[in-house]
């Protein structure tokens, strides 16, 4: 029958429109993170991979026996070593101090943004994007060569007589805030701003109306109801800047401690790949409350 | 909002614009510098720009990226549009909440963690490491973004245009190459440009998933970065800008030509009402 | 609607309903739609004769629009079957049925011309390019588009646009024309015209039409026949006349039209002449249309306000059919004033008179004591 083998052929191109995609996230994500756990739990070795397996057929005695060997020492050197408990201390401060500046940088632009005239505002929209188009890498490069001794800004500040010698900016906590504000800052705007788009003008001239001075009218309904866009911009900034790690690689010093960064240290230094693996089980656990809440954050956002 | 910007918008503007550009603006500048030297001004030059035509590992490095860019941006257009299609059009199937948070979570994923994950995958299976290695990697995080692309232009799709097409005696899969897909075709644009950019910025991941002989062009810029400060970067960074901004800036102008060539239609016909 | 009267009575009247040897061209057999628990459409069965303009008529809500997917093949049914033309429909996909819809939206493809929107159904069925250019020129003439051939939908204005979706699914000569709500976005005088410019292309087309709308007077303006749907379920068929006039149910009787509504309870019944009483009236009511009822049992009575007669002295024979009140409120509406009557006991009624003359010279005004009276033709008695 006509109709049938056409069903038949509706239900497979169904199967395949799901299961191509589930296939490939399946076997190139999800399957990674079983590993990546499983990993966190063997044992380092000299050898090429660096790490013993945790099963393994095992003969005693002429008996033959399936051994599985779970090395919690991994988890336990985390906490145990104050190193990797320092490193996600910093980061969590780094990240917040320098969600918290973005927050107070983006929030005057995008108010300004959204103040223009509608005719404008695509133009700016494009500007604020086009950075985030460029290359991260040569965004984070391009401060080292301002940042760094006798880069431009000292020139700048010796020749304008306000410092006696050069500051030292590159490679300490700074330049790594200030590379994180400035890479992450459209990632702050364009939500606070798509959210100050939509605000009606007639409540701001109500409230005036109602007897409000502008500043105290800007405070109690522009700034509340820009909540979500002001939250939203925080996630995004927050969460990728915990685990960063080209920002306070490049412009962070060898005592600027980053998760991110540990990560790569265990890894490609020192070559102990079950501790990585353990240090990115443990970041994922620290992210997973601010993700959550950032997931649903969004989708209550399209729910309204 | 309140009509207008005031003074104090306009000083943010400003400032903020100014905190945004001048790092690549003066990047750019000093590309041209005659000195070696990046804080002294020594005279124009193009001494850099030929010297990075020159540097053999710089090019290599720039062929990597662009071939892994290039197929990464298609094979996630593929796979995101699909994945964008089943999130939107398929409301219950057994795994949708695991589907879900598959295509979600690798946005919001350290790159570092990702990057291990992978590599470790590939170390597992065995898979010698090199280009191909480093597009699937991208290809899988750039495949969510696609698909949450693709998912918000779906989400304020008119479905009864595609019930139309089905009713007029189009059937499910010419239907969508009809009358969805040229509809949709911008943000599939937009989709495959994303991808591409992400590839081509990623220095993370293929850090973790490459191999001998396949060193992207972040890699080879970070590499030198980590040494300090040469103009010979500033002139490869400066190229990689250009080349980002006038496309970027094209496909911008191409699509509000679109816009409002569709807003006034053709001839004098088109005016009314 | 008035207007609509002449062209009505011109059209030759076919009521294949009426003819126990005719085959019906739609059948809907026992269908039921769910959407979860939710029962869309409730074992719905339903003819429809060849060359009917048939109208679904409901409260939103009420599953019209869903019966009319299920026939478009855009919904299948839950249970139940579809027929059209003799032929089993119910698994058939929308691509391959010989019915086309006019939707409420439009659904004008944006992307294409006003030309390639009409041309894509024939495209579809891989005509010949000339032949196709023929017969979208001949509908774009059919429905007065002519000019606008090269447009995109969002360069048309509403009517044009409504026109444009007609011709679309015109072109393709369905077997049954579908349309959801299609004057839902026009003006109420834009409506009016185009309900008669939609009447004329079915006459002369000679095509079957089924149409999904909850405005009355629109289903009685263009429908041959009607069904009023309540919660998935078929409230009553039948032409507009018939449900004007011998509404089945409070539930039609309220929603097609303005109905006074009595409690009564069964007395007798007497060949063709059948007596309720109405215990809060006081009085007895006589129809000439007997229901079976058994004594004792609730029943209601339907009166038209416009079947109902002031006057304000008493009628010849006061026993049935006929209260005493007090006006209380005139809402004057140019045409038509209606009188909202307070009976002794507190009941309002309403009674409709043509305003023959002009207000001043009414001879009935506010507080006036009145007689309100009715023919036996004029009671329905009701079960439900």
């Amino acid at each position: 029958m006509k109709g049938k083998a056409e069903r038949d052929r509706l239900a497979l191109g169904r199967l395949l429109l799901i299961g191509v995609p589930f296939a490939w996230l399946g076997l190139f994500f999800l399957l990674p993170f079983t590993i990546v756990l499983k990993l966190s739990l063997s044992e380092p070795a000299l050898a090429q991979p660096p790490y013993l397996p945790i099963v393994e057929w095992v003969e005693e005695a002429g008996e033959l026996y399936l051994a599985i060997r779970l090395r919690v020492q991994n988890y336990l050197t985390l906490v145990g070593d104050g190193l990797y408990l320092a490193a996600f201390a910093s980061s969590l401060r780094i990240a917040a101090t320098a969600t918290v500046l973005a927050l107070l940088v983006a929030f005057p632009i995008a108010l300004g943004m959204a103040r223009c005239p509608p005719r404008v505002r695509p133009f700016l929209l494009l500007a604020v994007m086009l950075p985030f188009w460029t290359s991260f890498l040569i965004r984070v490069y391009a401060w080292m060569g301002i940042l760094k001794d006798d880069g431009l800004l000292n020139a700048l500040l010796l020749t304008l007589g306000l410092i006696e010698e050069p500051l030292v900016i590159l490679n300490t906590e700074t330049a790594v805030l200030i590379g994180i504000v400035y890479s992450y800052l459209p990632f702050m705007i364009l939500p606070i701003f798509a959210n100050l788009e939509k605000h009606d003008p007639s409540l701001l001239e109500a409230a005036v109306d109602l007897g409000c001075r502008p500043i105290v009218a800007f405070w109690r309904i522009t700034v509340p109801l820009a909540r979500p866009g002001i939250l939203a911009g925080c996630f995004l900034v927050f969460i990728p800047a915990v685990g960063e790690f080209v920002i306070p690689d490049l412009l962070g010093g060898a005592d600027t401690l980053m998760i991110g960064r540990t990560l790569w240290l265990e890894f490609f230094t020192n070559r102990d790949w079950p501790l990585a693996s353990a240090v990115a089980i443990a970041m994922l656990l620290l992210l997973v409350v601010p993700i959550v809440f950032f997931l649903r954050l969004q989708a209550l956002g399209r729910l309204r | 909002m309140r009509r207008g910007p005031g003074p104090f918008d306009l000083a943010a503007l400003t400032l903020g614009f100014a905190f945004l550009y001048l790092p690549i603006v003066i990047l750019v500048v000093f590309s041209f510098n005659a000195s070696k030297l990046v804080t002294v001004w020594g005279g124009f030059s193009l001494r850099w720009y030929e010297a990075v035509l020159t540097n053999e590992q710089l090019l290599d490095a720039a062929r990597v990226s662009l071939g892994v860019a290039f197929v990464t941006a298609t094979a996630a257009l593929v796979l995101g549009t699909m994945a964008g299609l089943v999130l939107v059009r398929i409301q219950h199937f057994p795994g949708k909440a695991l589907f879900t948070g598959m295509v979600v979570a690798p946005l919001v994923m350290p790159e570092v963690i990702t990057g291990l994950s992978l590599l470790l995958l590939f170390v597992s299976l065995d898979v010698p490491r090199g280009f191909w290695t480093v597009t699937i990697a991208h290809t899988t995080f750039a495949t969510c973004y696609v698909a949450v692309v693709v998912q918000a232009r779906l989400l304020t799709f008119d479905r009864s245009l595609e019930e139309a097409a089905m009713d007029l005696g189009a059937p499910p899969l010419r239907t969508f190459r009809l009358v969805t897909l040229p509809l949709i075709a911008p943000s599939l644009a937009g989709g495959w440009l994303l991808a591409f950019a992400l590839s081509l910025d990623d220095l993370v991941i293929a850090s973790f998933t490459t191999g001998p002989g396949a060193t992207t062009l972040p890699m080879r810029i970070y590499g030198q970065a980590r040494l300090g400060v040469t103009p010979e970067i500033n002139a490869v960074c400066t190229m990689l800008v250009a080349l980002v901004t006038i496309v970027v800036l094209v496909i911008s102008i191409l699509q509000k030509r679109r816009l409002a060539r569709e807003r006034i239609g053709p001839g004098p016909a088109g005016r009314n009402p | 609607m008035t207007t609509a009267r002449p062209v009505r009575e011109a059209r030759p009247r076919i009521e294949p309903w009426q003819d126990p040897d005719a085959v019906p061209f739609v059948r809907i057999q026992g269908v039921t739609k769910t959407f979860g628990e939710v029962y869309a459409v409730d074992n719905v069965t339903l003819d429809i004769f060849k060359g009917e303009f048939f109208a679904l008529l409901g409260p939103s809500g009420c599953g019209k629009s869903t019966l009319l997917r299920i026939l478009a093949g855009l919904e299948r049914p839950t249970s139940g079957r579809v027929l059209i033309d003799g032929q089993d429909m119910t698994d058939v996909p929308p691509w391959r049925r010989p019915v086309n819809m006019m939707f409420q939206s439009y659904a004008l493809f944006p992307h294409l011309s006003v030309r390639k929107n009409i041309a894509f159904g024939l495209e579809q069925e891989r005509l010949p390019r000339a032949e196709i250019a023929e017969r979208v020129a001949e509908v774009v003439r059919l429905v007065h588009l002519e000019g606008l051939e090269d447009r995109k939908p969002d360069q048309l204005s509403g009517g044009q646009k409504q026109r444009v979706a007609l011709a679309r699914a015109l072109v393709k000569r369905p077997k049954v024309l579908l349309l959801d709500e299609p004057l839902g976005a026009l003006d109420k005088k834009l409506r009016d015209q185009t309900q008669l410019e939609l009447v004329n292309i079915q006459d002369r087309l000679g095509l079957t039409f089924v149409i999904v709308t909850h405005d009355q007077e629109e289903a009685m303006t263009v429908g041959s026949r009607m069904a009023i749907m309540r919660e998935g379920q078929i409230a009553q068929i039948g032409t507009p006349s018939e449900i004007y006039e011998y509404p089945a149910s409070r539930f039609v009787a309220e929603f097609v039209g303005e109905v006074n509504l009595i409690e009564a309870r069964f007395a007798s019944v007497n060949g063709t002449t059948m007596r309720v009483r109405a215990p809060a009236l006081g009085i007895e009511i006589v129809t000439d249309r007997p229901v079976p009822a058994l004594p004792g049992e609730p029943l209601w009575v339907a009166v038209r306000p416009e079947k109902m007669s002031i006057a304000k002295t008493p009628p010849a024979e006061t026993g049935y059919n006929c209260v005493e009140g007090e006006v209380f409120d005139i809402e004057y509406l140019g045409d038509v004033s209606v009188y909202h009557v307070r009976l002794d006991n507190g009941l309002f009624l309403r009674a409709t008179e043509a305003n023959k003359l002009r207000l001043i010279e009414r001879p009935i005004t506010w507080e006036d004591r009145v007689w309100l009276s009715w023919g036996p033709d004029a009671s329905v008695v009701l079960k439900t």
